[in-house]
């Protein structure tokens, strides 16, 4: 439906044009780190308490679930696609664990995850052989799965208390001064980074994004691609939810509720192109960590209200946006 | 050339939903051996390439590899048989490398892992093989389109390919990166490569080609060794022309001729630049003139009417229309001035497909039916019943959807979206083709009535009769040149062919003893057609 | 974003018998998807007037429709963005800037209050169609950008977040008041719906709308202003959001700004999509979305009467949603 506006990409010095491309792609890729290294160096030259392990590893702790999200959203957005529904399968996941906390927290996490896991499925099967639109493929199943889980609870939370000591540590707990979640998120992010890069189903998911079309006259099972990426976004949201509860030590049936938002916002800010074909996991921990200092350095700051937080965080997004369009149209 | 062909396809017959695009079709490639094929739209090319590629299954007919039956599913069926297309549209990743592209589904791994090393040598060893310098660890996205080309030419070598077909590779290529292309070809052809080259240029055919197989609306024409074989025959053959034909018919229109010396002409374009694909073209059609384009495929026909219209945004050049100046690039501005265009991709660029007759026929004239915004009903009606009537438009009624018309009829509802507006000067890209005959005639004799009350038409149209018989003036293009005018007289299939073919009308000595007896007997045409020096070339 | 174009069924023949039983054919796919819709509407109130106790009350009927206002609102401004393929998530954070614009300034008066809730509104529109037609940046970040921003503004604007207590009557009349026997704001939601109408049938806008959507280079080829077209139908979008977010405040005497118009977008896609108008844009039917719009209400208002948690409405409506867009899906060749 693109309007054929045809551009003229002949003429112009080559070597001019190769610079500009380089540096576009460069400004793009690297943009957003350039900025997560500003921030920090603004943040430690102006609070003293920024530099603190305890801040630090509070940032991180605070952002591993979104991070574990964003992670699958990633995948997700390299294809081209759209997954709104992790937010649900957030509580999903965490009202299952805590149900479940009593068989023992393996099983609990185990079966929570498995759960989104095959829902995430579902999405997957519907947009690759329906053939409708992730958007109102994974809205429905936001819409549904928040349902199902409200109905479950009776829009209750359902506590893990003492019925699983191992559960709650997953959340609450530390590998040496690392707290668990963020081993989760640095190890999770690593495997993603093996996976998009050394596995060929990696490599398909980018060339899926990058012209489905063409992926398919090559010869790539395409439906596959697709199955495959919603389901790990499942998997990883209700890794999310999971960790989620454990730290607060409850299965919350509104968990997540607008993180598909947050999730998105960090994959976009990090460079990954919403087009898809374009992008990283490391981008994405860069997107995440940016919003995450950003919002650190609006507490330290005190005077920024939530809301101006909010109204600055939609406006960061849309620069971000409309510069990398500028950047990648000039390409 | 060995005697066993490597690939033979015999009496291959396709059927689109009970339409014919192919019947009867043989094709037989050698060992080692480039093997043009030709024909104008709708003759049959790319549908006997996807039969024989494995995008399509065929309906009627064999298929022998190497003397062995086959019957390829799918493209990955004949990819593995070593039977693989290169299409015109660039069909890769931008984003992934060259090395990635190449081996796409077919990664080396190592303990289940891509093995980057080895892929990267193997690609660098295959490229190096078809004597490219391309690193095979850059982006695809930073090579420019002819090594994109390579890129893509290398990925179905690297499936141990017998038979490469190449469809039309150098439609985005400039001179000098045709000779690398060249180049590639040659070496595949050294090792044996069976090479299919589909291409609308003619200097391409007879430079790198041993011999061609020439289709025209679905049928087997003939295969010509190309050595030998004349241009001009060439062209009598995708048309379905015969030699001694082509002295009938002159021009039996009427009407005005071209703007009289001083005169301001209705339409001028001058000089109208873009790329490889329009260079440096100049058109001017003056009040009630019918004014022929003529060209092969690719030639910048359609290019020149889009460039006019301002549908595409041109490196330089300038429209008039009455004197006054066009800006370009913009159709608002063109439409408002009095132009009006008739595209010929009546699917994608022309019809609304949800909306209905009345809706279609009406959108551009929407801004003179409405008050304040709402359409005034009762001239809409009028409108739409006027047109419908006067051009015969066959619809339940005019609530009718667009789309389940026929193509002659969507046509003529488009024909009547730019008529309600009463431009002053029209644009036909193509205006017949693809309809019925009926639908046909009396598109063609509107468009005359039209003229004759002092519209200026600007006519592209691969049909020559319709060029010979409606035009006062005809524009030959070739290669996004103009590179002739026939006046008159002169206007004769003749001697279109020849401007089509040898790029120019004037020198008619390159195949002086052939040509000869076409021009001698083309009826007063004693003196040469008049031909204005290509610019620019 | 892809537009598929319907295959082309109907082949040479040009009879006019034949064409008139395509165009009944054409006439039966192309609403069919809205006579489904109002088949079902209609098959939920019977269903209920039989099983569930006091449905079948005028009372309730009023009730459903006041619920439904806003979201009708909202819904027909995003029947047209989705008619020229694109979608707008802004809307709620809209409603809420709007409400928490005229709360904050109801002691200016009444007009200027209003005047300035549905500018703030307009504008927000405007900038989310400039931005989308002038950067050519896909609709779904641009207007997702735009709710973050605008709840963010929408509780700057409420003094840093507090809810604003309204006590202006002539307000609340808005949300409260009756003409005749009917709600003020069921008057508003019947006149727009009316006006959006006769728009789409009867101006040269709504013929625009439709022609972008079903094939952008033809509309733009024929001459139709689309950078124009597509700012108009955000801009119209945000204007409606704005008219909902002032009926929310008014009905619930306050503007909170962290409440009003929450999720709404996800209603409002769903009565659009529900009520038959595709997501690829090209076809519209206001008429559709107003009975999609109604089907959710019901089904909510039923669910709430019978006592089955308000849970289990979501996931049909979810269902009601897939199966809606299923049926509608573009035939692949």
């Amino acid at each position: 439906m693109s309007q054929a506006a045809t551009t003229i990409d002949e003429g112009g010095s080559a070597h001019g044009r190769l610079m500009r491309a380089r540096f576009a792609s460069f400004a793009q890729r690297q943009g957003a780190l350039i900025a997560l290294v500003a921030v920090c160096v603004f943040a430690a030259i102006r609070y003293e308490r920024f530099l603190t392990e305890e801040n630090l590893v509070n940032v991180l702790r605070q952002n591993s679930m979104l991070g574990l999200v964003a992670l699958g959203m990633t995948f997700v957005i390299l294809t081209g696609g759209i997954d709104l529904s992790v937010g649900s399968l957030m509580a999903v996941a965490g009202v299952a664990a805590a149900t479940l906390a009593g068989q023992g927290a393996l099983i609990a996490v185990v079966a929570a995850v498995a759960l989104t896991t095959v829902l995430g499925l579902v999405n997957g099967v519907i947009i690759a052989k329906a053939r409708i639109q992730p958007f109102i493929v994974t809205l429905a199943m936001m819409i549904a799965a928040r349902g199902l889980v409200l109905a479950y609870t009776g829009e209750k939370s359902v506590g893990i208390g003492k019925s699983s000591e191992t559960l709650t540590s997953l959340g609450r707990d530390f590998v040496g001064p690392v707290p668990v979640p963020v081993v989760f998120l640095v190890v999770l992010f690593a495997l993603g980074w093996l996976v998009l890069n050394h596995t060929r189903f990696g490599r398909h998911v980018y060339a899926l994004g990058d012209n489905d079309e063409a992926a398919r006259l090559m010869g790539l099972n395409t439906a596959r691609v697709t199955i495959g990426v919603y389901a790990l976004s499942g998997a990883l949201a209700g890794l999310a939810g999971v960790l989620d509860a454990a730290r607060l030590g409850a299965g919350r049936p509104v968990a997540g509720q607008g993180d598909e938002l947050n999730a998105i916002a960090a994959v976009v800010v990090g460079g990954t192109l919403l087009t898809g074909g374009q992008g990283s996991v490391l981008a994405t921990l860069v997107g995440v960590l940016l919003l995450g200092l950003i919002f650190n350095v609006f507490n330290f700051e005190g005077w920024i209200s939530p809301w101006w937080q909010a109204v600055l965080r939609g406006l960061f997004l849309l620069v971000v946006v409309i510069v990398q369009n500028r950047l990648s149209r000039r390409k | 050339m060995t005697d066993e062909p490597v690939l033979r396809m015999e009496g291959i017959t396709k059927i689109f939903s009970g339409v014919t695009a192919l019947a009867n079709v043989d094709l037989s490639l050698a060992r080692g051996e480039v093997h043009a094929l030709v024909g104008e739209n709708g003759a049959g090319k790319s549908t006997l390439i996807k039969i024989m590629t494995g995008a399509y299954t065929r309906d009627g007919g064999q298929m022998f590899l190497e003397g062995r039956a086959v019957d390829f599913r799918t493209p990955e069926d004949a990819q593995a048989e070593g039977v693989v297309a290169v299409y015109q549209e660039v069909n890769l990743l931008t984003f992934r490398t060259v090395a990635e592209n190449i081996y796409l589904g077919r990664e080396p791994r190592r303990f289940g892992l891509i093995d980057w090393k080895r892929m990267n040598a193997d690609a660098a060893a295959l490229l190096k093989r078809l004597g490219l310098d391309i690193d095979p660890r850059a982006p695809l996205g930073s090579l420019n389109i002819a090594l994109r080309q390579m890129v893509a030419i290398a990925r179905g070598v690297s499936f141990d390919a017998k038979v490469v077909v190449l469809d039309e590779p150098t439609s985005s290529l400039t001179e000098h990166e045709v000779q690398i292309l060249y180049d590639v070809i040659r070496r595949l052809k050294a090792e044996g490569t069976a090479v299919v080259y589909i291409s609308h240029r003619f200097d391409e055919l007879y430079t790198v080609c041993d011999r061609v197989t020439i289709l025209r609306d679905g049928r087997f024409v003939a295969t010509r060794p190309l050595a030998g074989l004349e241009k001009i025959d060439l062209v009598c053959l995708m048309l379905g022309k015969q030699r001694e034909e082509l002295r009938q018919g002159t021009t039996a229109f009427k009407g005005a001729t071209e703007a009289a010396a001083g005169e301001t002409p209705l339409l001028s374009a001058e000089n109208l630049k873009r790329g490889r694909k329009l260079n440096d073209v100049t058109v001017e059609v003056a009040r009630g003139e019918i004014v022929g384009m003529a060209g092969l495929l690719g030639s910048g026909r359609t290019e020149t009417a889009r460039a006019i219209f301002g549908a595409d945004s041109v490196e330089s050049g300038e429209v008039r229309l009455e004197g006054k100046t066009i800006r370009r690039g913009s159709v608002n501005e063109a439409i408002d001035s009095g132009i009006a265009f008739l595209t010929e991709d009546r699917k994608a660029e022309g019809i609304i497909p949800e909306l209905s007759v009345r809706e279609n026929l009406t959108l551009a004239a929407l801004p003179a039916l409405s008050t304040l915004g709402v359409v005034s009903r009762a001239r809409q009606a009028e409108i739409v019943d006027k047109f419908m009537k006067r051009l015969g438009i066959k619809a339940a009624n005019a609530d009718q959807k667009i789309r389940e018309l026929s193509g002659g009829n969507q046509q003529k509802v488009l024909l009547a979206r730019w008529l309600c507006k009463n431009p002053k000067f029209l644009i036909l890209d193509e205006p017949t083709r693809g309809i019925d005959i009926g639908a046909k005639g009396e598109i063609q004799s509107l468009v005359g009535e039209l003229a004759e009350s002092g519209l200026g038409v600007l006519m592209i149209s691969s049909e020559l009769e319709e060029l010979v018989e409606g035009s006062s003036r005809v524009v030959v293009m070739r290669d996004g040149q103009r590179v002739g005018e026939l006046r008159g007289d002169d206007i004769s299939q003749a001697n279109i062919i020849r401007a089509m073919a040898e790029g120019t009308t004037g020198e008619a000595t390159a195949a002086s003893t052939a040509t000869a007896h076409v021009t001698d007997t083309t009826p007063p045409a004693a003196t040469p057609p008049s031909v204005p020096p290509a610019k620019g070339a | 974003m892809q537009n598929a174009t319907p295959a082309n069924s109907s082949g040479g023949s040009t009879a006019a018998g034949a064409s008139r039983r395509a165009g009944a054919r054409s006439l039966l796919a192309d609403y069919g998807p809205t006579y489904g819709a109002l088949a079902a509407l209609i098959l939920l109130v019977l269903a209920n007037a039989v099983f569930t106790p006091n449905f079948a009350d005028v009372n309730n009927f009023r009730n459903i429709l006041l619920q439904v206002a806003p979201t009708v609102l909202v819904a027909v401004g995003m029947t047209l963005v989705i008619a020229t393929g694109g979608i707008d998530l802004s809307v709620g954070s809209v409603m809420a800037i709007a409400a928490a614009l005229a709360a904050t300034n109801l002691e200016r008066g009444l007009l200027p209050a209003v005047l300035l809730g549905l500018a703030a509104a307009l504008a927000v529109g405007i900038l989310n169609g400039a931005l989308i037609s002038g950067f050519r940046i896909q609709p779904i970040i641009v207007t997702l950008a735009l709710l973050i921003t605008g709840r963010g503004v929408a509780q700057v604007i409420s003094r840093g977040g507090q809810i604003i207590l309204i006590d202006n009557q002539n307000f609340m009349s808005l949300g409260k008041g009756f003409v005749g026997p009917v709600p003020t704001s069921v008057v508003v939601m019947l006149l727009v719906v009316a006006v959006a109408i006769f728009v789409m049938r009867a101006t040269s806008f709504g013929r625009y709308v439709v022609a972008v959507g079903g094939n952008e280079s033809a509309a733009r080829l024929a001459g139709v202003k689309v950078h124009r077209t597509k700012i108009m139908v955000y801009a119209l979008s945000g204007l409606l959001a704005g008219m909902a977010g002032l009926i929310e405040a008014a009905k619930a005497e306050a503007s909170d700004a962290t409440k009003v118009g929450l999720y709404i977008e996800l209603d409002a896609i769903a009565a659009v999509v529900v009520g038959g108008t595709p997501l690829t844009g090209g076809r519209v039917t206001v008429v559709g979305t107003l009975i999609g719009a109604l089907i959710m209400q019901v089904i909510t208002t039923s669910f709430n009467m019978l006592g089955i948690g308000f849970a289990w409405s979501l996931v049909l409506k979810a269902a009601i949603i897939l199966v809606a867009v299923y049926i509608q899906r573009p035939k692949v060749a």
